[in-house]
């Protein structure tokens, strides 16, 4: 990629003393400039190790499964944020998926240009809309919405269970869930299409041709080529999910407590770093405040690491096929 | 024969019903961004006006006001983190380009691709205990680092793979003339993909401009005029969290102001980053 790699080097004019050292400083600074990145990636890493350890060595691993949360005895648990963030962000990623990929099918398989191209247009610019408008969108509209309508009917028809029974107040975990879900369908719109698009068109061809229509081509033959790539997008939804923040802390009714329904409010990671942070009084507190987001960056590294590691493999794959 | 292969009907059914599904599902999508900008549009028109834009946030309690310090705040924390992220974040993606060669360098994306999947709470943590803890003092420069780091992940990105798409030709005829590669890549290749790099910096600044977790403890807000970096600032979108989880409803009206100013902006910027962008393929 150097600018001599093209050419043969015997080529080239040799460059006078001053050029050459001015090359060397040229380089040196875009090194330096690079460095300072690594290390500020680095240095995050160390700074939230460093801030946690009160936590991490008061608590040990305890403090992923301890249920306490509380500042007035300092002990600190994190297991009901734990379990309001994998449940919220679960809701999120089986909704999103469902109503992404399908989007994304249309998209590259069926639409037309002039209807795909606006649509597709649309669902990036949702991408785009700032988390705390999502938020207020959430708590004034959806919020109400699901409390008067779709609460009460999962209630009469699926009640029995315990997900669906308890108090519905409106803010929750599936208001969360659901808000978070709109947040990431175009995450999973957007790489599913262009993975689809990406499938070469010998194995439409070869579908139709044994007779298959548009849809089965489309189910048997050109999403499962793309599968692993698809399953890497949903992941990387699910990561934005789970680190999502200001949208989540606005609809999930902030209540440190593991209930076994959807309509209960809860707690993310997040959200009680959002909430408490501020008011983090003592240092063991805050420590385990720190703590909290150590998990969260350790858990969006393993996500997000995974996510693009199918992805690749995915690539690489077509790659090798063409 | 031919009539063997023909369809039957539950097939023909089930392919036109996997079609209305999918293009239902799509039209979901899409029209979510129509109801969520109706809704701000409607609920958000009524609490435009020139004292909103003008005027310093009210007591609690006092109807009225505005959020004229959160947007300038908002100016002030954006700015100073693109003012930041411009050098590292190019001056990285173009050592990338370059030089980028080996396990280094592989390190190097691999870390921003880490550093992108982030959850922005956590970076607000990172400026919290380097920038606001030792002086223990909330600054809206801290927020403009939090903000920095948000960008850079993008900006590195863009910037690589807008130089890497620089045509050889381009490049040959940098060499061709006997120049140094500093002067080739800063004269010649440079230019060339610099509508690219626009772009990416463009998005990059979309994202921050609507981001709130990490002000929440950097930035921390404020009821007044505010202007210098060292101090607690208002910003636009910590107004419209914390109105909004207020209870009071001249407050709510006022987080629909703001969250109409903030999705307008949001939505320019990226309309100008596709604009840039188009531009760019265009001159190729």
């Amino acid at each position: 990629m150097r600018l001599d790699e093209a050419a043969a080097p015997a080529a080239r004019r040799t460059l006078s003393v001053r050029e050459r050292i001015a090359d060397r400083m040229f380089r040196f600074v875009l090194l330096a400039a690079t460095l300072l990145f690594v290390a500020i990636v680095l240095g995050l890493f160390a700074e939230l190790v460093h801030g946690s350890w009160e936590s991490i060595t008061t608590f040990g691993l305890a403090f992923v499964w301890s249920s306490q949360w509380n500042p007035v005895t300092n002990k600190f648990g994190a297991l009901p944020f734990i379990y309001g963030t994998v449940v919220s962000s679960a809701i999120a990623i089986a909704v999103a998926s469902v109503v992404g990929i399908a989007a994304a099918i249309f998209l590259a398989e069926f639409a037309p240009r002039f209807i795909a191209r606006p649509l597709s247009f649309f669902i990036e610019l949702l991408a785009a809309v700032p988390s705390v408008v999502f938020g207020l969108w959430g708590l004034f509209v959806l919020a109400p919405i699901l409390s008067a309508t779709v609460d009460p009917f999962f209630q009469r028809t699926l009640g029995f269970l315990p997900l669906f029974s308890g108090n519905i107040y409106g803010v929750g975990l599936l208001t969360a869930g659901l808000l978070l879900a709109l947040m990431i369908v175009p995450t999973v719109t957007a790489i599913t299409r262009d993975l689809i698009l990406a499938v070469p068109n010998e194995l439409r061809e070869a579908s139709i041709a044994l007779g298959a229509t548009r849809w089965e081509t489309t189910m048997r033959v050109v999403v499962p080529a793309a599968r692993v790539g698809i399953i890497g997008a949903c992941v990387l939804a699910l990561g934005r999910a789970l680190g999502e923040t200001i949208a989540a802390t606005m609809v999930i009714g902030n209540r440190p407590a593991i209930s076994a329904s959807l309509f209960a409010p809860s707690y993310t990671l997040s959200s009680v770093i959002a909430n408490e942070f501020t008011e983090a009084t003592s240092s063991i507190y805050l420590s385990a405040l720190l703590e909290l987001g150590l998990l969260l960056f350790i858990v969006s590294i393993i996500v997000n690491g995974s996510a693009r590691l199918m992805m690749w493999s995915m690539v690489r794959r077509q790659g090798r096929a063409r | 024969m031919i009539a063997d292969v023909r369809l039957d009907k539950g097939r023909r059914a089930r392919s036109a019903l996997g079609l209305i599904a999918t293009a239902f599902c799509s039209a979901l999508a899409a029209g979510l961004l129509v109801v969520l900008l109706g809704y701000v549009i409607i609920q958000g028109w009524g609490a435009l006006n020139p004292a909103f834009l003008t005027q310093l946030p009210r007591p609690v309690g006092v109807t009225g006001g505005g959020v004229a310090n959160g947007i300038v705040g908002s100016l002030i924390i954006v700015g100073i983190a693109t003012l930041m992220a411009i050098p590292v974040g190019i001056l990285t993606g173009l050592y990338l380009a370059v030089y980028g060669r080996g396990l280094a360098a592989e390190l190097v994306r691999f870390l921003a691709e880490v550093l992108s999947g982030l959850p922005s709470i956590a970076i607000g943590l990172f400026a919290y205990t380097i920038l606001v803890q030792p002086f223990s003092h909330f600054s809206a420069f801290s927020a403009a680092f939090a903000f920095t780091v948000l960008m850079l992940p993008l900006m590195i990105r863009t910037s690589e793979e807008a130089i890497r798409g620089v045509p050889t030709a381009i490049r040959e005829g940098a060499l061709a003339l006997g120049l140094p590669d500093y002067e080739g890549i800063l004269h010649i290749v440079l230019p060339v993909a610099r509508p690219l790099i626009v772009t990416g910096l463009l998005l990059a600044v979309a994202r921050v401009t609507g981001e709130t977790a990490p002000l929440l403890f950097t930035a921390f807000g404020s009821q007044f005029w505010e202007i210098n970096p060292g101090n607690p600032m208002a910003e636009l979108s910590l107004q419209i969290f914390t109105y909004a989880i207020s209870p009071y409803d001249d407050w709510h009206r006022q987080a629909w102001g703001g969250a109409l100013i903030l999705i307008l902006a949001v939505l320019v910027l990226n309309v100008g980053a596709r604009l840039a962008l188009s531009r760019g393929s265009r001159k190729r």
